[in-house]
């Protein structure tokens, strides 16, 4: 699989603080990966050295298969964490302004515009100030400068902070269709599970070093540990204790961990075969959250 | 168009179109003629309150020669004080002044009476005593049978007419230094006002940007330093833009003030003094000449000059406010202390300049005007007094290079301090973000 970025051996130091220690990883193209971690694990100075804001002490970073340049800028959308616009500029204005900042012509900002604004049905916004936007218009229009150029690579820094349900699901719907055309697409985010279900890549860090990183199926089939939460009517049988180990036990769920040599087919076929009524059956992966304190030995601080 | 035309464009545009921009290029001439207007109305107004005056000339030394003024009627009376006071209300006078007979001739100091209900204003005392002094003077001529004409040729007025050494040098009027001054003056005011007002706008805007952290984003397209420099160059074209306006608007509306409304603004400067009464030929003889020193001038010279310093000047000043703007948080009172390095020297130029005007050719001035911190303010001011060819030429280029150096310097500070959130930042830390990594 090609990648769309590639770093190795990272390091960004600053005035003798290293914010970034020899940190290697890959984002495959067309991918949502996930760069994960706690606030000050260096995700932002991370993304700073990739949008070429800051560089590298040392180490290497290739954008689509070539050493990060000036050109580059053009093919990456940047969503700072901290976002803001202009608030005397009116909206028009201010996203012609920005797009041809990132190399449009004024004819290709001006068809792009018209095909975002076409799209999230604001046609009459065009001539109003960003002030008089509510906070969550202001939103909408910052996604759009961010995605305005077509990106190759698209990297939102907590993206959802400050959104409502509405505008995440939105934004999401549209990252989700940026994908599927092709962009690749990196989340950075300290809230792991809201990532969980969207990213299919992962890298983790913590104090400027990577945990660990991966895809994320093989990364949570890599902390399982065999848990199996099984809900049912009746009573279990009276030798279950025999035949499986229970960490988790009501009255009508119990959660088993599988030994070495047993698999769920043939637990599933005792329980069934002692008459037990099933109703769901599910195997207990980590979260991402369980992984990082379980690697890390802490917990990720939550702001 | 590249990345910084782009900045430029909208740094000049955003600003040319606000109202505020409109309003404060055209209302400040307004205020300008608002002030010249108020002034010259002050200056010529005059006491409408008339009042009738007895004289008790008891030795009839007056000879009944003081005249009326508009608003102030003298009568001499032979009535003794006594009646007068007894029946004052009666003869309807606002007050009575009592002179009494000199006993030596040759004294030269001399008490009379008013005697009134009011205090006789400022006015009225000043133009009573001018009177009565030059009465008594024309008696004591009669009196001692003098000579008038021998005495009007006591006093001789020196004009001093400047000449150079050198037959070809350029032959200057007796206005030459006034003009230069007044020119020199005007021109270092401006430089002074503008370095502050744009370099000001400079570093507010930066403030701004960081502040609506617009800046991550601006950045994630452009480099620091470009957006540093796109701004300082689109604020300075600004700054061009509404001194040019002024500079055509000022004195247009001064011109047509003074038509309509028909007064000397000149009368600001020139407080009315006892006795001195300028001549009226003497005034407009003195005005064409003022007028012919100003077409004198180099202007082919000093103009290019002038934006040249205005541009080396702005930069230099602006690239530190941005840089300093940079630095600063949320709060602009936090980062006031880190202006004051840069508002000082502004201040020292601006108090050397009016040296430079009364002694253009003193070390201090030579020193000042190669100085780049306070050249782009002092040199304009020696430009109409004709410095050496190579003191401009060094002082320019040692501002030009001084210039882009500080350019440099702050964006160096820029690049780091625009990403620098909540944290109070001290001298000693700009120092050491000179020697960040990118």
């Amino acid at each position: 699989m090609e990648n769309i970025l590639e770093l190795t051996n990272v390091t960004k130091t600053y005035n003798k603080h290293v914010a970034v220690n020899e940190v290697s990883f890959d984002v495959p193209k067309g991918s949502i990966f996930g760069l994960l971690g706690p606030n000050g694990a260096g995700k932002t100075s991370l993304i700073r050295i990739i949008t070429t804001i800051t560089q590298a002490d040392t180490g290497e970073v290739k954008l689509d298969g070539e050493r990060l340049n000036s050109r580059h800028p053009e093919q990456i959308g940047y969503m700072p964490e901290e976002r803001g616009l202009y608030r005397k500029m009116k909206v028009g204005d201010h996203l012609m302004y920005l797009a041809q900042l990132k190399g449009l012509s004024k004819k290709g900002a001006k068809e792009a515009i018209g095909y975002w604004f076409d799209k999230f049905d604001i046609e009459d916004w065009w001539d109003k100030k960003v002030e008089e936007l509510s906070k969550g218009m202001q939103q909408k229009i910052q996604f759009i400068s961010t995605v305005i150029h077509r990106p190759k690579l698209l990297i939102l820094d907590e993206p959802f902070s400050g959104l409502d349900p509405i505008n995440t699901n939105l934004i999401k719907d549209e990252i989700y269709e940026l994908n599927k055309n092709g962009t690749s697409i990196i989340f950075s985010t300290h809230r792991m599970e809201q990532v969980e279900e969207i990213c299919e890549h992962i890298v983790l860090i913590n104090k400027g070093e990577k945990v660990l990183d991966g895809n994320m199926k093989a990364v949570k089939d890599r902390f399982k540990e065999n848990l199996f939460h099984i809900e049912f009517e009746g009573s279990l049988p009276a030798d279950i204790t025999a035949q499986a180990h229970i960490t988790e036990q009501t009255s009508s769920s119990v959660t088993i961990q599988l030994q070495d040599g047993q698999n769920s087919n043939t637990m599933l076929r005792y329980l069934i075969d002692q008459g037990l009524h099933i109703i769901s059956f599910n195997e207990i992966l980590p979260s991402l959250n369980e992984i990082f304190i379980e690697q890390v030995g802490e917990m990720p601080v939550q702001l | 168009m590249n990345k910084l035309g782009l900045i430029i464009k909208r740094e000049y545009l955003t600003r040319v179109k606000r109202r505020s921009f409109i309003l404060a290029t055209l209302l400040t001439p307004l205020a300008f003629a608002i002030f010249f207007v108020v002034v010259g109305f002050i200056f010529s107004y005059e006491s409408d309150d008339s009042k009738r005056i007895a004289i008790i000339d008891e030795s009839n030394m007056l000879q009944k020669r003081i005249k009326d003024e508009s608003n102030l009627f003298f009568k001499f009376v032979d009535t003794d004080l006594e009646t007068l006071k007894r029946d004052f209300d009666r003869f309807d006078y606002d007050g009575i002044l009592l002179i009494p007979p000199i006993k030596d001739i040759l004294t030269t100091e001399h008490t009379v009476y008013y005697y009134s209900d009011n205090q006789p204003t400022l006015d009225i005392e000043t133009l009573i005593r001018s009177r009565i002094s030059n009465s008594i003077r024309d008696y004591k001529i009669e009196e001692l049978q003098l000579q008038r004409d021998q005495l009007e040729a006591l006093d001789t007025k020196i004009s001093l007419e400047p000449e150079p050494i050198d037959e070809q040098g350029e032959d200057a009027s007796r206005l030459t230094g006034a003009i230069a001054a007044f020119l020199g003056g005007t021109m270092g005011m401006i430089m002074y006002m503008t370095v502050f007002i744009y370099g000001m706008m400079v570093m507010r805007s930066v403030m701004e940007e960081k502040t609506n952290r617009i800046v991550e984003v601006m950045i994630s397209s452009v480099r620091p330093f470009t957006l540093m420099l796109g701004k300082i160059i689109g604020v300075g074209a600004v700054g061009l833009t509404q001194v040019a306006i002024w500079a055509v608007l000022i004195p247009t509306i001064v011109l047509i003030v003074n038509l309509v409304f028909g007064f000397d603004t000149s009368a600001g400067m020139n407080m009315p003094t006892e006795g001195a009464e300028i001549n009226p030929d003497d005034a407009q003889a003195l005005a064409a000449m003022a007028l012919a020193e100003l077409q004198n001038q180099n202007w082919w010279m000093i103009l290019p000059l002038f934006v040249l310093y205005f541009l080396g000047g702005y930069f230099l000043y602006s690239s530190l406010f941005a840089a300093v703007g940079s630095a600063m948080g949320d709060d602009l009172g936090e980062g006031q202390s880190l202006t004051i390095p840069i508002t000082i020297p502004v201040i020292l130029a601006f108090y050397i300049m009016f040296v430079a005007i009364q002694a253009p050719n003193s070390s201090l001035a030579v020193f000042a005007s190669i100085f780049p911190l306070f050249s782009p303010i002092v040199m304009p001011a020696r430009l109409a007094f004709g410095p050496p060819v190579w003191e401009i030429l060094l002082s320019v280029a040692v501002l030009i290079a001084t210039a882009i150096f500080f350019v440099w310097l702050s964006g160096r500070i820029y690049r780091v301090g625009i990403l620098m959130y909540g944290k109070k930042v001290t001298l000693r830390e700009l120092g050491k973000w000179l020697f960040y990594k990118d």
